[in-house]
């Protein structure tokens, strides 16, 4: 079970590293699209976007479905989530951090200007 | 491009990002109103970096943390309310370049610990921080992602949903 979810989260994170697809993902969380969509949006040739969507598909992160002539691409369930989930997580910890940080910059600064001030008296 | 617009609109609240840049590298990066050595100043004092590294949104508790700031110095934070069940993070550092550069090892978890790169870059009076980890292996990464015992539970949960997906897409 473990290697199998390292696979697919292998597969997953491969297909993240680009930010075409990236950006794939994001357009489809806002509304299923063909493939036809997509290239358009993406400045990209068909076969181009076909490549792309064939490794989001392949991880799982969408799925497509053909209707008649157009192949319409959806993400696929909760595949985008639980993959980001952690990074997100650590973003999360990190933001809090440096939240934190910047009051202790600002203090600093303040001390700063303060000690100029009383130098140059 | 959103992100820009966004941090120029509210000067004060920089955007904190988290990248996988490849298997075994995690980036975060985040500016700060203020200069380098400032900055550079917040993480190498141990009385100031006190003052941020835990949250107060986090449930820990900073219990002490040293810090010997050179090529080969080393660094350790203890965590915890209870002194019997204490959390350790240590290591030493590889490089010091005042208000540019810190390079340390992250040890507590043995031979799988990152190496973090931290540079400090000046431009204008603020400063670009990005925080770099290299992990010795793809599957260093991916425990330090993953195998935290909640976000596994939370996985195997999903697993079955994710079956049945898959399931689904080959039959197709």
């Amino acid at each position: 079970m473990v290697q199998y979810l390292r696979a697919r989260l292998d597969a997953s994170f491969a297909a993240l590293s680009d930010a075409t697809r990236r950006g794939v993902l994001e357009q489809l969380g806002r509304s299923d699209a063909s493939i036809t969509d997509l290239a358009e949006k993406f400045h990209m040739t068909l076969t181009g976007m076909k490549k792309h969507v064939g490794v989001l598909e392949q991880s799982g992160l969408v799925t497509t479905e053909k209707l008649g002539r157009v192949r319409t691409c959806k993400l696929g369930p909760r595949r985008l989530e639980e993959e980001t989930a952690w990074l997100e997580r650590y973003r999360q910890l990190w933001d809090a951090r440096f939240d934190e940080l910047d009051k202790v910059v600002e203090e600093l600064k303040r001390k700063e200007k303060v000690d100029g001030r009383k130098k140059r008296e | 491009m959103d992100a820009r617009r966004e941090s120029e609109a509210t000067p004060m609240k920089n955007r904190t990002t988290v990248e996988r840049k490849s298997e075994r590298e995690l980036v975060v990066t985040r500016t700060f109103n203020g200069p380098a050595r400032i900055v550079f100043e917040a993480w190498t004092k141990p009385e100031l970096f006190k003052q941020w590294w835990v949250p107060k949104s986090m449930d820990m508790f900073l219990r002490s943390c040293e810090m010997d700031v050179r090529v080969g110095g080393r660094y350790r934070l203890v965590f915890g309310h209870d002194a019997s069940n204490p959390a350790e993070f240590f290591g030493r550092y590889i490089e010091v370049t005042p208000h540019s550069r810190l390079v340390w090892t992250n040890e507590e978890g043995g031979d799988g610990g990152p190496v973090t790169t931290l540079t400090f870059e000046e431009k204008g009076g603020k400063t670009l921080l990005v925080l770099h980890e290299l992990y010795p292996s793809k599957k260093a990464l991916d425990a330090a992602g993953t195998g935290a015992a909640d976000v596994m539970k939370e996985t195997f949960e999903q697993l079955d949903e994710l079956l049945v997906a898959l399931g689904a897409s080959v039959g197709r």
